[in-house]
């Protein structure tokens, strides 16, 4: 039945892998003019991948293509670059704002479509130096404004606009372009406040009541429930479900998207452990973090357990750790063992005995071109003054590389860092390796609260397991109090005894890793009221 | 054979080994052309002493990652104070070198630390500023040799009666104080200034043990990753301010030791480019704009002062003409541009 009717995308069967990293499985869409279809999914479940094939990515092709046929507006078409995309009517809304910060909303809009007149000098050097038509740039440019029902100044500089306005003018330009059938969306409303969002929305409903089809890439799901006509949830690279708005509610669409069924057993084989004495409270905690800002996340840590904190990307979760420890300003207030803790002071808080292994491996993580046993020794020399051997009665502190190596050879053996010897350069080592380096960095300082993010991005599978062995054993063995960041939402349930979820900078709720994971899923959608609050208090009874 | 070969390339670099056959060439030309082989020996190793604290003075910067000190006379320029200050109180010998010192690191520490404040706030951008602080703050003290208040006859001008002289002696006061001391005569024409080498190996010896404390542990690792110091509670501005500072106070006692082989303190323009040659030998030794080592001052130092002392005396008795400060500036501006360009290759 669908086969009859006449739709103006058709992909079918899409696949499409990177280096063997199966990424789209058969993936179906189909789009009818003037629709709006919501695409949902986790990071990684292959949304930007699919978007990036229809609008002709070069990436993508640099990477060996996709498998699967593409029909836009009744054509077979398979775009070698963004450029063909938009000649037949396709345009995209970026994440980022691609727009020029020195022109106006009316250059913006019209860029690279400015309409032109004739003047002498074209007559010597040809079309490329007629004049801009600065009267019918300005008339095209309200017109897509006005189509919008925005309200934006055209002669305002993309500079000082507010965020939201630029979200417009971006869209604006893409409505200017008066071949454009088919608009992909990727998180457009994500950087703006709900009221702004509710006008982009407007604008998106407006114009697919023009004819133009929508495909709307959105992590907020009344969003989508409110707007589209049919939403898609993409899983681990398949289409899971489609679904119909009317007919569904953010429970389901949340199910489809973590999935019931996987990986049921693993927080079964886990003993629960019990808390008494709480180690961290955070209260209301502001970190101006770009990308991750958190605003005012409040969460208690009990001693000695393993704390998970997960979330979508971009919505704040790495900013908590990256705050606490003074790389991003920060305010709120910490409390660690009972003592207020001084924010935005690295040495101090390393000094309390807090330690951090960052996501950001080889930015802040490591001293790539310096040996290894600098890497492990270098935090507890500084803080702790180990590895120093104090002459003249202490007035000269000298380096004692023997120490420094002795205990580099420990962490060397105990984490399995597969190296030459301790002298060699932390750049030659692999990612898995550089990232025990830097775990072994927090132990060398024996601290009595640890901050992990992203253990295990970029790393092989085997090394994986081995980190998170490691963090198991030093929370086992010595009563580390450790606390995961991690974008892997099985992963935090398979280490963790409790996991908080960060949705806008906030944490929207604490579950234990026996939740259902629909309920995680619906957290992290920021929908706070429909799951179930558990646990949140547990550390205190 | 061919890898142990070229094993050693890689390690002295190319560059280091065509200069050093290059020297090695002139070495045997000298007889040729006329130029006794003892003299010049003893003009590289003279020249080396009085220039190698110069090159050393920028390994601290180096390795705090503030880049190379094309402010350099800005320690200079301390060093001058101290100089002239000793001169104008009448301190001869041993005293008088120390007390010219001593005032200098006073200056230097003051100087070293507005400058270090000042390249805090503008990383990245180091060298191109130092180049300009340096410049400037040479004019600025132009002003000054003529206003302030120096009274020894034996430095301000003889008419008129204020203002410090372009070119100072300081015999009678600390001349060769260093050089001679325990001095090593080979033959005739050979003086080993055993005095100023041995200074010079005191100062290397300091600065290698200060970056073997956990001071200049952190300085290192500021060097070369500032966010990862950071985020290991090292405070990343005091620990380049610090390394400011020593450069500086390094390059003031630099050129007081070299003023003590020279004869004379040298004020107004001479110190505007000194810097260049420093940052040259350095670069010649093997070190690059975030690198540096002990061993690449030795080396530079030697090889850059033998072809500056070699090339001009025999290539001029070759061609009957004078072209030394032509082929001075060659070397040291060609010598920057090629190690500058090199590090932009490896940034990209």
């Amino acid at each position: 039945m669908i086969s009859k009717e006449k739709f103006l995308l058709r992909m079918e069967n899409i696949s499409k892998d990177f280096y063997g990293n199966q990424v789209l499985k058969n993936v179906n869409l189909f789009v009818r003019p003037g629709e709006i279809i919501g695409l949902v999914g986790e990071n990684g479940a292959g949304k930007s991948t699919l978007m990036n094939i229809l609008f002709g990515d070069t990436t993508i092709h640099e990477t060996g293509g996709f498998k699967g046929k593409i029909i836009f507006n009744g054509e077979e078409v398979n775009f070698s670059s963004p450029i063909d995309a938009i000649n037949m009517g396709i345009g995209m809304v970026h994440q980022e704002f691609v727009l020029i910060p020195g022109f106006t909303a009316i250059e913006n809009i019209v860029l690279t479509k400015e309409p032109t007149r004739y003047s002498f000098l074209s007559e010597v050097f040809g079309y490329k130096l007629n004049v801009m038509d600065r009267k019918e740039m300005k008339k095209q440019a309200i017109k897509a404004i006005k189509m919008l029902e925005v309200e934006l100044e055209p002669e305002m500089m993309v500079k000082e606009m507010p965020v939201g306005y630029k979200q417009f003018t971006e869209i604006a330009r893409e409505v200017n372009k008066k071949s454009t059938k088919l608009l992909m969306l990727d998180e457009p409303t994500a950087v703006l406040t709900e009221s702004e969002a509710k006008i982009v929305m407007k604008a998106i409903k407006k114009l697919a009541a023009t004819g133009i089809s929508i495909i709307f890439i959105s992590h907020r799901l009344q969003e989508i429930l409110d707007s589209c006509d049919r939403i898609v949830v993409l899983r681990d690279g398949f289409v899971q479900k489609e679904l119909i708005p009317s007919e569904t509610n953010s429970r389901e669409i949340a199910e489809n998207m973590i999935g019931r069924e996987l990986v049921k057993d693993i927080w079964k084989s886990k003993e629960i452990r019990k808390f008494n004495e709480s180690i961290l409270e955070v209260n209301k905690l502001w970190v101006d973090m770009p990308g991750e800002q958190v605003n005012g996340a409040s969460f208690k840590v009990n001693k000695g357990e393993i704390f998970g904190i997960g979330g979508l990307t971009g919505q704040g979760k790495l900013g908590i750790a990256n705050g606490i420890m003074g790389i991003y300003m920060t305010e709120g207030e910490v409390k660690f063992k009972g003592n207020p803790l001084y924010l935005n002071n690295p040495k101090y808080v390393l000094e309390q005995g807090i330690s951090f292994v960052s996501e950001d491996r080889r930015g802040l993580g490591i001293l790539l071109d310096q040996p290894i046993f600098w890497n492990i020794a270098f935090t507890a020399m500084q803080i702790k003054d180990n590895f120093i051997k104090p002459l003249l009665g202490g007035i000269i502190k000298w380096r004692d590389d023997k120490a420094m190596i002795k205990i580099t050879r420990e962490y060397i053996n105990a984490l399995k860092i597969k190296c030459v010897n301790e002298k060699q350069f932390a750049r030659e080592l692999s990612g898995g390796n550089q990232q025990k380096l830097c775990m072994a960095k927090a132990f060398a300082l024996k601290p009595e609260l640890m901050f992990v993010s992203e253990p295990t991005r970029g790393i092989d599978i085997g090394a994986k397991e081995l980190v998170l062995n490691i963090l198991h054993h030093y929370n086992s063995k010595y009563g580390t109090t450790i606390i995961i960041t991690s974008s892997e939402l099985e992963e935090l349930r398979s280490t963790c005894d409790r996991i908080a979820i960060v949705d806008e900078g906030r944490i929207t709720g604490i579950l234990p890793p026996s939740a259902d994971p629909v309920e995680f899923g619906l957290l992290m959608l920021g929908k706070k009221s429909e799951a179930k609050e558990v646990l949140t208090d547990e550390g205190k009874n | 054979m061919k890898g142990k070969i070229n094993n050693i390339i890689e390690n002295v670099g190319l560059p280091r080994i065509i200069i050093f056959f290059f020297l090695v060439l002139l070495f045997a030309l000298a007889p040729i052309v006329g130029i006794s082989l003892s003299i010049s020996i003893n003009d590289v190793i003279v020249r080396f002493g009085m220039n190698g604290i110069l090159v050393l003075s920028l390994v601290p910067m180096v390795k705090s990652g503030c880049g190379l000190n094309f402010g350099l006379q800005l320690g200079i320029i301390a060093g001058l104070l101290g100089a002239v200050i000793s001169i104008e109180m009448e301190a001869t010998g041993f005293a008088g070198f120390f007390m010219a010192i001593g005032i200098a690191i006073f200056f230097a520490v003051i100087l070293g630390f507005l400058y270090g404040a000042l390249l805090n706030k503008i990383k990245g951008d180091e060298m191109v500023v130092a180049t300009y602080i340096g410049f400037s703050s040479v004019s600025f003290m132009c002003i000054m040799w003529l206003i302030l208040p120096f009274k020894s006859p034996n430095m301000i001008w003889p008419y008129g009666g204020t203002g410090l002289r372009t070119t100072i002696s300081n015999q009678g006061y600390w001349f060769h104080i260093l050089t001679d001391f325990l001095q090593i005569k080979i033959g005739n024409h050979i003086a080993f200034p055993t005095g100023t080498i041995l200074f010079f190996i005191f100062l290397v010896f300091l600065v290698w043990a200060f970056f073997r404390t956990k001071t200049g542990t952190a300085i290192v690792a500021v060097g070369s990753n500032p966010e990862y110091a950071k985020s290991c509670g090292v405070n990343v501005d005091k620990m380049r301010i610090i390394s400011v500072i020593l450069s500086t106070t390094i390059a003031a006692i630099g050129i007081i030791v070299y003023e003590e082989s020279f004869g004379f303190i040298q004020l107004y323009m001479a110190p505007l480019y000194m810097a260049f040659p420093a940052i040259a030998a350095l670069l010649l030794g093997g070190a690059s704009v975030g690198k540096a080592s002990i061993k690449n001052v030795i080396i530079g130092a030697f090889l850059f002062q033998g072809i500056l002392t070699m090339t001009p005396s025999v290539i001029n008795n070759i061609i009957m003409s004078d072209m030394s400060e032509s082929i001075r500036i060659v070397l040291s501006n060609g010598m920057i541009v090629y190690a500058l360009t090199r590090t932009m290759r490896e940034r990209s």
